[in-house]
C-alpha cells in the first residue's frame, strides 16, 4: 500500500527555527507542513500590514526557507505546505520566491492560496445577510462598536490539493484549517474522492497530531523526566492509502512518541469530539484507535467522518484598548502578603494621579496564583513570590503610566523587592476575538502557482 | 475516607478556544478509565476549578482512548487576548487537574501506570 510520510517542523509562530531543517534532513519526507497562524496570530500580522502594505506573513518562514536550501536542493521530491502567507500570502510568496531564485532554484514552483481574508468583504457579506454572530454571545456583528482589524474564514484542502496538482514545490495559504495542511497532500497523492469522509477523516486526524509540532513527540507532557527534550524530535505521519497512520519521529532524537503522549495530542482543543469540524470533514474523534507497534511508532486508525459542515469559521478580531503588565520579586517573610500589598500600592498612586483602571489584577506568581482560586494545600509559606500587575483599559496613555509605577517601589516600597530594571512590559494593543460563522457557498478561495522566477516579475 | 489524587491514575493536556478551556484527561488502564467515567463528573471538575470563573462544564467520552474531554465554558478571563492572567490559555490547567482528589478505589493498583521507562531508552 503507498504511504506517503509528512513531517510538520512549526506549530507556531516563534516555533524553534532549526526545527524544520532538522527534521527534513533526517526525516526522509514527501512533505513539510509548517503551521504558523494560531487564533489571534492573524490580528498581529493584520497590524503590520497596516504599517507596512509588503508585511502581514509569518517571516519565521523566511529564515526557515533560506536553512532549507541545501536539502531542497538534495532532495528534489520534498514539498512544503504552510500558512506562512497570513493575512499576505502574495508578498510571502514573492519573498520565499527571492529566497529560491538566488539559491537557483528559480524554476521550483510556488503555489499561493487565499481568498480567507474577508476584510473588504466584510459590507458586502453583511448586506448579503450574512450577519457574523459571535459564537458564545449570539450578538451579531453589526452590533460591535470596535474598530476590526481582521476576519478570515477557514479555508480546507482544495485549493491546496490543486496547486500540488499544478506542480507547486512550495504551496503558502493563508488562514486554512491547521489539519488541511496535511489532508491537501493527501487528497493529491491519493487522488481520494472529495466525498470518501473517512479517508478524509482519516487525513485530518494525522493532521491534527502533528499541527502543533513537538507536543505529539513527548511535550507538553508530564512525564518530562523520562525523556531528553532538548533535542527532541518533530512528529511524521506515515499515511496510508487507507488513511490510517504511523505517528513517528526521527531516529536518534530526543522525545518519544508513545500511545500515551500521541493520546494527549488527539485529545487537544477539541470540544466535543464526535464532531471535529474543519472545512473538509466532520470527524469522529471517538472511533480512532492507538496501537504501539514499536518504540516511538504508533498506529492511529479508524477515524470516520460524516459530511463537511455548510459553514465555515471565521475568526474575526477587533480592537479592545490596551494592555500592560509588571513584574517585580517579593522576598521574605510574609512575602505573600507584602507582594499584594505592593499591588495595592502601586494600584493607588495611580489612582491618585487620576488613573482608574478598566480591568486589573494583582497575582502573587510562588503562591499557587497560576490557577486563580485552586485550593491546594501548601506545607509553608514560600521564602519568595513574583509579583504580578495586570491593567486593561481603552487608553493608551493610562497603561503607559502604569509601566512608571514599578520602579518608584526601590525607594519608597517595603524592604526586599528586587527586578525594578526589568519590572514594567511593554503596553500591547489587546485585538478581541469574535467567532462566528460563514455559509460555504459566500466564500471565494483562489489558487495560483507560477515559478519562483515569475513570481519576481 | 482513603482518597486519590487523579495523577495517579491519569494525565492530561489542555488548551484553549476563544475564552473556553478543554482538558483531555487520560486513563492510564482500562479499568481506570471506568473508574473516572463514574467519578470525574463534570460537576467535581467545575467545583475543583471554581476559581476561574467557569460558567458551564461539558463532559465528552472518548471510551476506545479511555479518555474523557472537559471543556470549560468562559474559564480564561477573556482568553488569550484579553485575559489579564499569566495563563491566558489554559496551558496549566492540565498540570492542575493532577492533584484534583476522588475517593480512592478498591483497585487502585490495576489503574496506575505501569510503563517501564526503561522500555523507551535509547529510543
Amino acid at each position: 500500500m503507498k504511504t506517503i510520510r509528512i513531517g510538520n517542523g512549526a506549530g507556531f509562530l516563534g516555533d524553534n527555527l532549526d526545527a524544520p531543517r532538522r527534521l527534513v534532513e533526517a526525516g526522509a519526507l514527501d512533505y513539510l507542513t509548517l503551521e504558523y497562524l494560531a487564533e489571534l496570530t492573524l490580528s498581529i500580522l493584520a497590524r503590520k500590514r497596516e504599517k507596512e502594505p509588503q508585511a502581514g506573513y509569518a517571516d519565521d518562514f523566511l529564515t526557515v526557507l533560506k536553512s532549507l536550501v541545501p536539502v531542497l536542493q538534495a532532495q528534489p521530491k520534498l514539498r512544503i505546505v504552510t500558512n506562512a502567507g497570513g493575512v499576505n500570502s502574495i508578498a510571502c510568496a514573492r519573498a520565499a520566491a527571492k529566497v529560491l531564485v538566488d539559491a537557483g532554484l528559480d524554476r521550483e514552483s510556488i503555489g499561493v492560496v487565499a481568498g480567507d481574508d474577508l476584510l473588504p468583504r466584510l459590507s458586502e457579506l453583511q448586506a448579503a445577510g450574512c450577519d457574523f454572530k459571535n459564537l458564545d454571545t449570539g450578538e451579531p456583528l453589526a452590533e460591535l462598536k470596535k474598530e476590526i482589524v481582521s476576519a478570515n474564514v477557514y479555508l480546507g484542502a482544495r485549493e491546496i490539493a490543486r496547486v500540488l496538482g499544478d506542480g507547486a514545490r512550495i504551496v503558502v495559504t493563508g488562514r486554512v484549517a491547521d489539519a488541511s495542511l496535511t489532508v491537501g497532500p493527501a487528497m493529491h497523492e491519493f487522488g481520494w474522492p472529495w466525498d470518501d469522509w473517512n479517508r478524509l477523516a482519516g487525513a485530518s486526524v494525522a493532521g491534527h497530531l502533528i499541527e502543533c509540532g513537538a507536543q505529539a513527540t513527548g511535550a507538553f507532557y508530564p512525564h518530562w523526566q523520562e525523556l531528553d527534550l532538548a533535542n527532541v524530535g518533530y512528529p511524521i505521519a506515515e499515511l496510508s492509502d487507507d488513511a490510517s497512520c504511523v505517528i513517528t519521529k526521527p531516529a536518534g532524537t530526543g522525545g518519544r512518541v508513545s500511545r500515551e503522549t500521541v493520546c494527549e495530542q488527539l485529545v487537544y482543543e477539541i470540544g466535543d469530539p464526535a464532531h471535529y469540524l474543519t472545512p473538509d470533514v466532520d470527524v469522529d474523534f471517538t472511533t480512532v484507535e492507538l496501537a504501539e507497534l514499536a518504540a516511538d511508532r504508533v498506529r492511529v486508525s479508524g477515524a470516520t467522518g460524516r459530511p463537511a459542515p455548510d459553514t465555515l469559521k471565521v475568526s474575526i478580531a477587533y480592537r479592545d484598548g490596551y494592555l500592560a503588565s509588571g513584574q517585580l520579586l517579593v522576598y521574605g517573610r510574609h512575602c505573600e502578603a507584602k507582594a499584594r500589598e505592593c499591588g495595592r500600592i502601586i494600584l493607588a498612586r495611580l489612582r491618585a494621579a487620576g488613573y482608574e483602571f478598566e480591568r486589573s489584577l494583582v497575582e502573587c506568581l510562588g503562591a499557587g496564583e497560576g490557577v486563580p482560586g485552586l485550593a491546594i494545600s501548601r506545607a509553608s509559606e514560600p521564602i519568595e513570590v513574583m509579583l504580578r500587575v495586570t491593567v486593561h483599559d481603552p487608553r493608551r496613555e493610562a497603561c503607559e503610566r502604569f509601566t512608571r509605577e514599578f520602579a518608584p517601589l526601590a525607594t519608597s516600597g517595603p524592604a526586599g523587592l528586587a527586578g525594578y530594571t526589568a519590572a514594567a512590559g511593554t503596553v500591547r494593543p489587546v485585538f478581541a476575538y469574535w467567532p462566528a460563522l460563514l455559509p460555504r457557498d459566500l466564500a471565494k478561495s483562489q489558487a495560483r502557482s507560477q515559478s519562483a522566477r515569475e513570481w519576481l516579475s | 475516607m482513603s482518597t486519590v489524587q487523579l495523577a495517579e491514575v491519569a494525565h492530561a493536556r489542555s488548551g484553549d478556544k476563544g475564552n473556553h478551556a478543554n482538558i483531555g484527561v487520560i486513563a492510564y488502564t482500562p479499568l481506570g478509565f471506568e473508574f473516572l467515567r463514574k467519578e470525574l463528573t463534570p460537576q467535581r471538575v467545575q467545583e475543583f476549578f471554581t476559581g476561574l470563573g467557569t460558567t458551564r462544564v461539558e463532559r465528552y467520552e472518548l471510551p476506545k482512548i479511555g479518555a474523557l474531554n472537559f471543556v470549560l465554558f468562559n474559564a480564561l478571563g477573556g482568553g488569550a487576548s484579553r485575559s489579564l492572567r499569566i495563563d491566558t490559555q489554559g496551558k496549566l490547567l492540565s498540570t492542575a487537574i493532577m492533584e484534583l482528589t476522588l475517593p480512592a478505589p478498591e483497585n487502585l493498583s490495576a489503574m496506575t501506570r505501569s510503563i517501564n521507562p526503561r522500555r523507551f531508552a535509547g529510543g
